[in-house]
């Protein structure tokens, strides 16, 4: 028995010496330099959602450039985001890049993966709280920031009434989004709830909405598939109301350049996926530290028809 | 919703009805109509298992049209009629099975599963919609006998069986959907061949009265009369409340019971179809996460319509009416311009509300 362990850890031993003498040309981790790098990406997202789709496959493209492999798991409870961080810290991963939807909820994870040694890097939202969960660092654009510039924009195209549709009630990051445009905007803020695995439901309650409020002149869906679904509301309302949005994908890009949608918030999800990744690498190997201890933005930026043919191919490539 | 539930109970709530249909099998069903008198008519109507749902669609109507302005416009009807039948045209193929016996909370998903595989199908492999839609009936279909064929073969609940096939058709959604388009949600298949064609047909919409009406409203009633049609003029209505009510019995009399319930759950799989075809043309795309916990909406609004969660008793018209109190419920909300944050709960109150209502009118319309 002790004959067939040594053996197998012998063999194991020589295995991982060639691969070490065969790998010698790529950079070493500095916890391991024996094996392939394992980078996680825990997020929020719930099933199917398309835009963190977009940021999996930013930080997949990162993971690939770097010989990585990428762990990528989901789940919009907060407990249950919790239990996928304990879960890729068991696996050993060299370093987790992770969502602070939760702030809270998350820093009894990261503090846990601190003392493993595995380098924690905070994303997409959190921007006012990534510091006190322990991560290193963070890079993403903060949803109050976003619908702050989202109600300002309003102001300027001289918007009156603008309705709010939040496609998942009780995600953080969504609501703050509303909460930011009625911070920045000076009209008024309707927010109406509608089921977003539901699209017959998305179209019946924002038609409702119309047809009960006659001063709404503006609306601001939370994700890119929600706006198609509201042009048709628009339409079938008779109504002349302007659709703008949250997020980006190929149909948004199109029904930008063609000018039935105003405007749309883009935020980078492949860029904050991509660089979230790196950063763990160059902290894992060089103790690099991205932003140097201040949050690093990649929103909002919006995309107008006057700059939309920048996104457009890149948008039907489905990375942007 | 087993076989061994006993003779009291459901079973003995359902004889009557049962009963009433093998009379309607007789060869002359009209000559006995003259026989009965008005009252005899009317008491015969009135104990019909919609009866209490009726009382509650009328009581939230009356509700909403008092308290929300915009309720009352015919505009926003035809929205609520919409919303009523999207869901409602599932309910009804929920309805038999429940009648039948049995559950199934892979109809939400299924729906879903249906819409992606026609688009998928037609993108990738044929450049006709029309294929894509030819596979997806097929699809839907085997998904319905699978579940049906795994009930029999395990002997396990079909609340067991349909939760094992839901959550795998959810996971398989998402998994051949990124694995086939590189992401979550499906292309934009509008540009296809026969997109036109098949849009008008589970897609279009008519304007009648100044309302713009979805094609699915006459659909969603179309289904409802087949269905009432199949449950109270066949031999295979009455093997359906056979099975639902008493199994054994029903078999040892010679039902084909395993063939009556896996055709009940094509027939859910049929109208998971259905429902799946309106979603591709109506709205060119599917994300692969839709259709999760519409499975309960199914079966709520089969049991506000008058349906026993015990089997053997219930009808397709009160799924029906189920569905359009659930659709004048979410929509009223809208119009009443309640907080928003509340939806949910008021949905709750409202559906509370209703199946209350149904119940206290089914037992005094018993009693007398």
């Amino acid at each position: 028995m002790n004959i067939g362990h040594l053996r197998r850890g012998l063999a194991t031993a020589t295995a991982t010496a060639l691969i070490g003498v065969l790998s010698f040309a790529a950079p070493a981790l500095a916890q391991s330099n024996d094996k392939q790098p394992v980078f996680a990406l825990i997020s929020h997202a719930a099933p199917g959602d398309t835009f963190w789709d977009i940021e999996r496959k930013g930080a997949e493209a990162a993971a690939d450039k770097l010989g990585a492999r990428l762990i990528y798991a989901h789940n919009p409870a907060a407990s249950q985001q919790a239990t996928l961080v304990d879960n890729v810290i068991n696996q050993k991963v060299d370093g987790i890049a992770l969502t602070l939807s939760h702030p809270d909820a998350m820093k009894s994870a990261v503090a846990k993966a601190n003392r493993a040694g595995i380098p924690v890097i905070g994303l997409n939202s959190g921007l006012n709280e990534w510091k006190k969960t322990g991560v290193f660092a963070y890079i993403g654009q903060d949803p109050v920031v976003a619908g702050r510039a989202y109600g300002e924009r309003l102001n300027t195209v001289g918007a009156k009434h603008v309705l709010c549709v939040n496609h998942e009630q009780g995600n953080v990051s969504l609501a703050r989004r509303c909460e930011g445009i009625e911070k920045g905007f000076e009209g008024k803020t309707t927010i109406l709830y509608v089921n977003g695995q539901d699209m017959t439901s998305v179209r019946s309650r924002i038609l409702a909405k119309l047809q009960q409020d006659p001063s709404i002149d503006y609306i601001a869906t939370l994700g890119s598939p929600f706006a198609m679904t509201s042009l048709r509301a628009v339409r079938m309302s008779g109504r002349q109301v302007e659709v703008t949005t949250f997020d980006l994908d190929e149909r948004v890009v199109k029904a930008i350049q063609s000018g039935k949608i105003r405007w749309a918030v883009d935020q980078q999800p492949y860029l904050q996926g991509y660089l979230a990744i790196q950063s763990l690498w160059l902290k894992a190997t060089n103790g690099n530290v991205i932003g140097g201890g201040q949050a690093v933005l990649t929103g909002p930026a919006f995309v107008t028809k006057d700059n939309v043919a920048q996104v457009a191919e890149f948008a039907a490539r489905g990375t942007r | 919703m087993s076989e061994t539930v006993s003779n009291t109970g459901p079973a003995a709530t359902s004889s009557p009805a049962a009963a009433s249909d093998n009379t309607a099998q007789q060869p002359q069903p009209a000559s006995r109509e003259p026989h009965r008198s008005m009252g005899q008519r009317l008491a015969g109507l009135i104990k019909r298992p919609e009866i209490g749902s009726i009382g509650g669609a009328i009581l939230v109507f009356v509700l909403f049209y008092a308290l929300a302005e915009p309720f009352r416009n015919l505009a926003s009807f035809s929205t609520v009629l919409y919303q009523s039948a999207a869901l409602g045209i599932p309910a009804v193929a929920v309805a038999l099975l429940m009648i039948g016996g049995e559950f199934d909370l892979s109809a939400g998903v299924a729906v879903t599963a249906s819409s992606l595989a026609a688009s998928m199908f037609a993108a990738q492999i044929t450049g006709n919609v029309w294929v894509g839609v030819g596979f997806a009936l097929v699809l839907s279909l085997s998904i319905g006998a699978l579940n049906g064929i795994l009930l029999i073969k395990t002997g396990l609940h079909s609340f067991l069986v349909t939760l094992s096939t839901f959550l795998m058709l959810q996971g398989l959604n998402l998994a051949i959907t990124k694995l086939v388009t590189g992401n979550v949600a499906t292309g934009d298949i509008s540009d296809l061949a026969g997109f036109d064609s098949a849009q008008s047909v589970f897609a279009s919409y008519f304007n009648i009265f100044g309302m713009s009406i979805s094609i699915m409203v006459f659909y969603w009633l179309a289904f409802v009369a087949v269905a009432t049609w199949i449950l109270l003029r066949t031999r295979v209505g009455n093997w359906i409340f056979a099975v639902g009510g008493q199994g054994d019995s029903a078999r040892a009399v010679g039902v084909p019971l395993n063939k009556v319930k896996i055709g009940l759950f094509m027939g859910v799989g049929f109208a998971a179809w259905f429902v799946g075809m309106h979603l591709l043309f109506d709205y060119v795309t599917v994300q692969s996460g839709e259709g999760v916990g519409n499975e309960l909406l199914y079966i709520a609004q089969a049991v506000v319509g008058g349906c026993l969660l015990t089997g053997g008793y219930g009808s397709a018209i009160g799924a029906a009416i189920g569905g359009f109190i659930f659709g004048m419920t979410t929509q009223g909300i809208i119009y009443a311009g309640w907080d928003p944050q509340w939806f949910m709960f008021f949905v709750g109150v409202m559906l509370l509300l209703a199946t209350v209502f149904n119940a206290w009118i089914r037992r005094q319309v018993t009693r007398g």
